[in-house]
């Protein structure tokens, strides 16, 4: 009672989503030191139990499924009145979720239906003196904030691509409960049209390379495509370059687009306008390419080539194509 | 067609963030405070459908204090008619209090369409939207970026992961608005000027005890200083090496 961490498992076409089993294993680390209590994995949908068993891999004690044709679509009504229903019985100490779209809409709602507080993508998390404390950027991450919870069970969705997923244990299976939860949707998912061809997802991608106004024109990503595609990236883009018609907003990283925390983030042509940084200050190793020396890109990149985007990139590709 | 939009005044993007002496908060001064910028998004949006269906009326709600009216006139002169200012001291007000005050507020204030932005870009909470959907049990659509009201209805598209997701709801209905929505408009003079005199209703609050607390603010871990490789081609092999042997990236 009041010690388990629920975690919101998401999964997308019978896969697990990457963010979700960076919650699970945050909260399989944090659970037995805050409470003694156990990461329990929360699994919402239809078709969805026969991924249950493999939460024990990455930390579950146990698997909580809700399955019924209600739940085909995420919806947040829906989806929040059966983690509500889970949250009620079990009684927890905390729900950790991934701050994907469905996690933040979830968290959101459950933090209503629940009557607690939420403090949504946090990039720590950490016990002190048996308390829970968060730390989440705010302000553009101009500051962090450290969070602390006056009410329980305390909701934290968590950046994605920040926190490590650990390495399964391929020997564990965790214990499955089937719990049935009647839900009123009251929004309707009519369709849900893939987008970007399978391309890879900025907030999940490990390598992002960005371009900004320096790339000129449209035509001129091909070349950070190619870049990309030998370093399994993603493609990213700087306001300007979407404000300007040159790449989909959903390629956008900055204040008013992604947050992303890749491994390795190259930026190209980009100046490093403060709302750029946003999005991006949290990547591990920033490499930048610019023609101007003077660009605040440099201050925070941890690699800069002061140069021609257009001769760098594409000898960078082939010097790369040696090497890997 | 009633029309609320959900305002939330944020620091300029270029503010300079200082934190004060407690350690808890930022100083409030030294920067301009603007409309949240996806708010803009949730106010034209509002705006398009009233210019659609004849005898809606737009009403603005924030909650903040007495010169929030300031930001509130922005949206005014976007179109909106009128105002209701919940006065509050918002320094350490968390997003479940915030939806509670504005779920209380909207019990007393006709609505068949909420708009807000997705979320407001100095506390980065995304929830708002679905805290006041559950608390009203109203639908809730987040970061639309394509609404048609029908007939009562609303189809509306949104970007998620990997997909567009189409949904349908009846009103009333929340949605929260998403860069690429519309093309927020610049008001121009006249509707500045009209705007000074559309009536903003000042409602005195109090506020819930807050669920969550800032306990502490710090400064970003500032980053090891960086290293121009060099200059040109020439500099790529050394980038190649710092990659593969320094950051072990590759």
């Amino acid at each position: 009672m009041a010690n388990d961490i629920l975690v919101y498992c998401e999964q997308n076409q019978g896969a697990f989503r990457k963010a979700g089993v960076e919650a699970l294993h945050k909260a399989s680390e944090v659970a037995p030191m805050y409470r003694g209590g156990r990461a329990i994995a929360v699994l919402i949908g239809s078709g969805v139990s026969a991924l249950a068993p493999k939460t024990g891999e990455y930390g579950a004690a146990k698997a909580v499924v809700i399955e019924n044709d209600a739940l085909k679509n995420f919806s947040i009504s829906a989806y929040s009145q059966a983690f509500a229903a889970v949250a009620r019985k079990i009684q927890p100490a905390a729900i950790f979720l991934p701050a994907t779209t469905q996690g933040k809409d979830l968290g959101g709602a459950l933090s209503a239906l629940l009557e607690t507080g939420i403090a949504a993508d946090c990039t720590a998390i950490r016990l002190d003196g048996g308390k829970l404390f968060v730390t989440k950027p705010i302000y553009s991450g101009k500051v962090y904030a450290t969070v602390q919870f006056n009410s329980s069970p305390a909701i934290v969705s968590l950046r994605p691509n920040v926190f490590p997923a650990g390495n399964p244990d391929t020997g564990k299976t965790a214990e499955v409960e089937k719990m049935d939860v009647p839900v009123t949707p009251r929004e309707s998912v009519k369709e849900v049209v893939p987008t970007g061809g399978g391309k890879k997802e900025l907030t999940e991608a490990d390598i992002i390379v960005s371009g900004g106004r320096g790339m000129k024109g449209p035509e001129n990503y091909a070349i950070l495509e190619k870049l990309a595609a030998l370093l399994s990236a993603a493609v990213g883009a700087s306001r300007s370059a979407v404000d300007a018609g040159w790449r989909p907003h959903s390629d956008q990283v900055g204040q008013t687009g992604k947050t992303v925390s890749p491994k390795l983030y190259v930026a190209c042509g980009i100046s490093g306008a403060i709302q750029h940084l946003a999005g991006m200050r949290t990547s591990k190793c920033i490499v930048a390419i610019n023609k101007d020396k003077e660009a605040p890109i440099f201050q925070i990149a941890d690699y800069g080539i002061v140069g021609d985007l257009f001769e760098v990139v594409p000898v960078l590709t082939e010097e790369l194509k040696k090497v890997l | 067609m009633k029309i609320v939009v959900c305002m939330k005044r944020v620091p300029d993007t270029e503010a300079k963030i200082r934190i004060d002496a407690s350690g808890k908060a930022i100083e409030t001064t030294g920067f301009e405070f603007v409309p949240n910028p996806y708010d803009e998004y949730a106010v034209e949006e509002a705006v398009k459908l009233k210019e659609k269906i004849a005898g809606s009326e737009i009403v603005v709600l924030t909650i903040g204090p007495k010169d929030s009216a300031t930001q509130m006139r922005k949206l005014l002169s976007m179109g909106a008619d009128r105002g209701v200012l919940l006065l509050a001291d918002t320094a350490n007000l968390d997003s479940w209090s915030t939806a509670r005050l504005l779920a209380d507020a909207l019990n007393t204030i006709e609505h068949n369409v909420i708009f807000m932005g997705k979320l407001a870009t100095d506390t980065y909470d995304f929830s708002i939207g679905a805290q006041l959907g559950q608390m009203l049990g109203l639908p809730v659509v987040t970061q639309i970026v394509k609404f048609t009201e029908n007939g009562g209805k609303v189809i509306c598209e949104r970007e998620v992961e990997g997909a567009k997701e189409v949904v349908e709801v009846s009103l009333p209905a929340i949605f929260t608005a998403e860069k690429g929505l519309n093309e927020p408009r610049y008001p121009k003079l006249p509707d500045i000027m009209k705007a000074k005199k559309k009536p903003i209703e000042e409602r005195a609050v109090t506020l819930p005890p807050s669920k969550i607390t800032f306990v502490k603010m710090d400064y970003p871990p500032s980053r090891p200083p960086g290293k121009i490789v060099g200059t040109g081609v020439e500099a790529v092999p050394a980038l190649i090496n710092l990659l593969k042997n320094e950051a072990k990236i590759i």
